[in-house]
């Protein structure tokens, strides 16, 4: 959907930065090629934009302007309707504000962008430092050294899902399996959300009655991405 | 003394590091200060130590919970496995995020070729992170 995006709104002067918060470009890429995608595509092991944006979650989008400004915070938005009936994020309105900003109808956030935008927190950042040395220690093959390390900076950061689902796999834990519904369960019954999208832009019932979308489960959306992949290589 | 490891957003590098009674002491030099007689410098900056601290800045080494405190970094040690990982000061993030500047940055594609999020300066960019997982 973003390499239609980009097709569609790149020549009214937009470019679509895609970054796959991943292990390794090996595993972004059977996403990328599925995408057929033309813009930069790029991968993020060390977890670099993810710091120096301070995101937390996937997808997460950040908007900027042509003087190199943000002017959106971060925000969460689905732009496939693909996962809708998994995710419950409608496309419909991120999708009209990203074509009213880019060709000048609307401003790219209504809202105080400084005051919107996430900040760290002082452990945040120390989630980030050990979060460091448990991929450090991956990658020296040290995995049980490094799983303390995971732990330790996901219970600094509970709310840092880049962290504590983006490191399942590396723990050789499924991703969307039972350790990740349990994360998720824990966090959601202390009254947080998994998702924290902005206001303006956030899925609302009507949505799905304006434009309603085809109903796939998450088992058919991964038998279709395992296939196409493999069409792929 | 013993050479660990330093992960500073930089390529993991070696560091020497000398384990007493309080901690581990480096070279601030390692994370790119100089300690100088008004504290520690980098370039027209300098960051005043607190008097109570001017006994654990011998021989040119410092704390490293002392130069964590200072910088505003956060620090992570792994003592048996003889590395230490510094994070970006949440401050200096919080400024940086609210000066409105889009942090610049580089990155490889799939094909492992190099971006640059400035090399598109001029246009409107949507910066969409995502993940397999």
């Amino acid at each position: 959907m973003w390499q239609a995006l980009h097709e569609e709104l790149s020549p009214l002067g937009l470019s679509v930065i895609t970054v796959a918060i991943d292990r390794s470009l090996d595993d972004a890429r059977p996403w990328v090629t599925r995408a057929q995608a033309t813009h930069p595509s790029l991968v993020d092991t060390e977890h670099r934009v993810a710091d120096l944006y301070n995101m937390v979650n996937v997808p997460t989008v950040v908007w900027i302007d042509e003087q190199g400004r943000i002017v959106r915070p971060q925000d969460v938005h689905y732009v496939s309707p693909e996962y809708a009936s998994v995710t419950k994020f409608h496309p419909r309105k991120p999708i009209a504000a990203l074509r009213a900003w880019v060709r000048g109808d609307a401003p790219a956030y209504a809202g105080d962008v400084a005051a919107d935008t996430r900040i760290p927190s002082s452990s945040d950042q120390e989630a980030r430092a050990a979060f460091a040395i448990a991929w450090w220690l991956t990658n020296q093959n040290r995995p049980e050294a490094a799983e303390a390390w995971y732990q330790r900076a996901g219970e600094l950061a509970p709310h840092d899902f880049t962290i504590r689902r983006g490191s399942l796999p590396i723990r050789g834990l499924d991703p969307s399996g039972p350790d990740f519904f349990a994360m998720v369960g824990e966090w959601v019954a202390q009254g947080n959300d998994y998702y924290v999208p902005l206001p303006d832009t956030a899925t609302t019932p009507e949505d799905f009655e304006i434009e309603p979308l085809a109903e796939r489960s998450l088992e058919e959306i991964r038998r279709s991405i395992e296939a196409e992949s493999h069409e792929a290589d | 003394m013993a050479i660990w490891t330093l992960l500073d957003e930089q390529t993991p590098r070696p560091v020497e590091v000398v384990e007493h009674s309080s901690g581990l002491a480096i070279e601030p030099g390692a994370l790119g200060w100089e300690a100088k007689p008004e504290g520690l410098c980098r370039d027209e900056v300098c960051i005043p130590l607190p008097g109570d601290v001017s006994d654990r800045t011998r021989d040119g080494l410092i704390d490293v919970d002392v130069l964590a405190r200072l910088l505003d970094r956060p620090v992570a040690i792994d003592t048996s496995e003889q590395v230490l990982a510094f994070a970006a000061s949440p401050n200096e993030r919080a400024a940086a995020l609210r000066s409105g500047q889009a942090p610049d940055f580089e990155l490889p594609d799939v094909d492992g070729v190099l971006h640059r999020l400035s090399d598109h300066q001029g246009r409107k960019i949507v910066l969409y992170a995502y993940a397999s997982w």
